[in-house]
């Protein structure tokens, strides 16, 4: 049982590691600020999920698997939210 | 000894973004730099087992002396070009680049040349803890064994604010600091300033009430205090106060003060300044942290706000 789980981690993490890879290679080489966020917030936030999914297994209490999920619902919103800040900068910045 | 490949990765990242941010060209940058170099750093510090010094760099390194840099960008963005373009002259950059390389070289030689086993006073510390009521060794070290330091510090932060207020113009004096901010009422910043700060409280209070046993305390959880308050304040949603006001300066004060007053009792009952009277550590200290946080608060927040800019209204 514990191997399958840890074997369900490490499956979720490289999951998580390779989405996060795919977001960065998205904000490097997106050519405009609309689409390297859209990259990065896609991206980053399904790599995150699956790289906390991957911890809960592994977490001692239910405490330390609470928080796992509270920073992970707290970086979704505060990822969305500037993303969006950023988003509007820009188009206030463009010539209309 | 094995040097695990995450190490050096993350220190060759430092050195990099350091380089980076002295020789970006646009402040802005440079600033961007320097925050994520502060939240790299905070990792070095967690892999050393320093959480409590990961926690004050995250939260006052890269977090809220990076917004005050980003503040400082925004006001110098007018002559900024005119700097970058009259430039500095060979023999400036040169006495510099000495400068620079001379601390540098000072300070290795510094951490090369320690002794083996580096001078501790841990050994005295740990078995004085139990006198102190407090788990945390950092907490009992800042408000116990070196309480002095801790008080200075937080004098020096109000007088910090003090020097931040005087620059204000003599019509602004007492006014709200500033400019007002405006931003969508029904916009996605309101919408945080409302969602956050709730979470955001009781996050603050607890890294401050953790900080007894465990790694956290007065510093880290004002930052999370401080910077809801100011996302509130961006966001429009309330106005930053009017530096006039009593109840203002007395939660300013009130830290220092209380130290004071507890340090000056130590005089009468334990015999020095700042002394605790055996059994009563554990509170006396508390009721100093208690005291700080409103401090602490109130002078990260206004350090952010600046010097009062607007006509103090009769």
């Amino acid at each position: 049982m514990s191997l399958l789980l840890d074997i369900f981690s490490v499956v979720a993490i490289v999951a998580g590691g390779f989405f996060y890879l795919a977001g960065t290679v998205g904000l490097l080489r997106f050519p405009d600020a609309y689409t390297r966020l859209h990259a990065l917030t896609k991206a980053d936030n399904l790599g995150l999920a699956l790289v906390v999914i991957g911890l809960l297994p592994q977490v001692g209490s239910l405490l330390a698997g609470l928080k796992l999920l509270l920073v992970w619902l707290l970086v979704m919103l505060s990822s969305a939210a500037v993303s969006q800040l950023i988003a509007r900068s820009v188009r206030r910045q463009e010539p209309r | 000894m094995m040097v695990p490949v995450v190490s050096v990765v993350v220190v060759a990242l430092l050195l990099w973004l350091a380089v980076w941010t002295v020789v970006a060209r646009d402040a802005f940058l440079a600033v961007a730099a320097f925050v994520v170099y502060g939240l790299l750093l905070a990792l070095v510090w967690v892999r050393l087992a320093g959480v409590d010094v990961a926690l004050t760099e995250a939260a006052i390194g890269g977090g809220l002396t990076g917004a005050l840099l980003l503040g400082a960008v925004g006001r110098l963005r007018r002559t900024e070009a005119a700097t970058t373009s009259e430039g500095a002259s060979i023999a400036t950059r040169i006495l510099a680049a000495l400068l620079a390389l001379s601390v540098t070289a000072a300070l290795m030689v510094a951490v090369l040349m320690l002794p083996e086993p580096p001078p501790s006073l841990a050994p005295m510390v740990v078995p004085a803890m139990p006198a102190t009521g407090v788990g945390n060794p950092i907490t009992g070290v800042l408000l116990a064994f070196r309480a002095l330091d801790t008080l200075l510090e937080a004098i020096v932060l109000v007088i910090a604010l003090i020097g931040v207020w005087s620059i204000a113009p003599d019509r602004a004096w007492g006014g709200r600091p500033g400019l007002r901010y405006h931003a969508d009422p029904n916009g996605i910043l309101a919408y945080l300033a409302r969602v956050l700060p709730p979470l955001g409280i009781v996050i603050g209070i607890y890294l401050f009430w953790a900080g007894a046993d465990h790694p956290g305390g007065k510093f880290q959880g004002a930052t999370i205090l401080a910077a809801m308050w100011m996302l509130v304040q961006m966001a429009a949603l309330a106005d930053a106060p009017r530096t006039d006001a009593a109840s203002l300066r007395a939660g300013i004060v009130i830290g220092p003060l209380v130290f004071i007053a507890v340090g000056t009792l130590g005089l009468w009952t334990g015999g020095t300044f700042l002394g605790y009277p055996a059994g009563w550590a554990k509170p006396l200290i508390l009721t100093i942290e208690i005291a700080l946080l409103p401090t602490l608060v109130l002078v990260l927040a206004l350090l952010m706000n600046g010097p009062p800019s607007r006509r103090a209204v009769p």
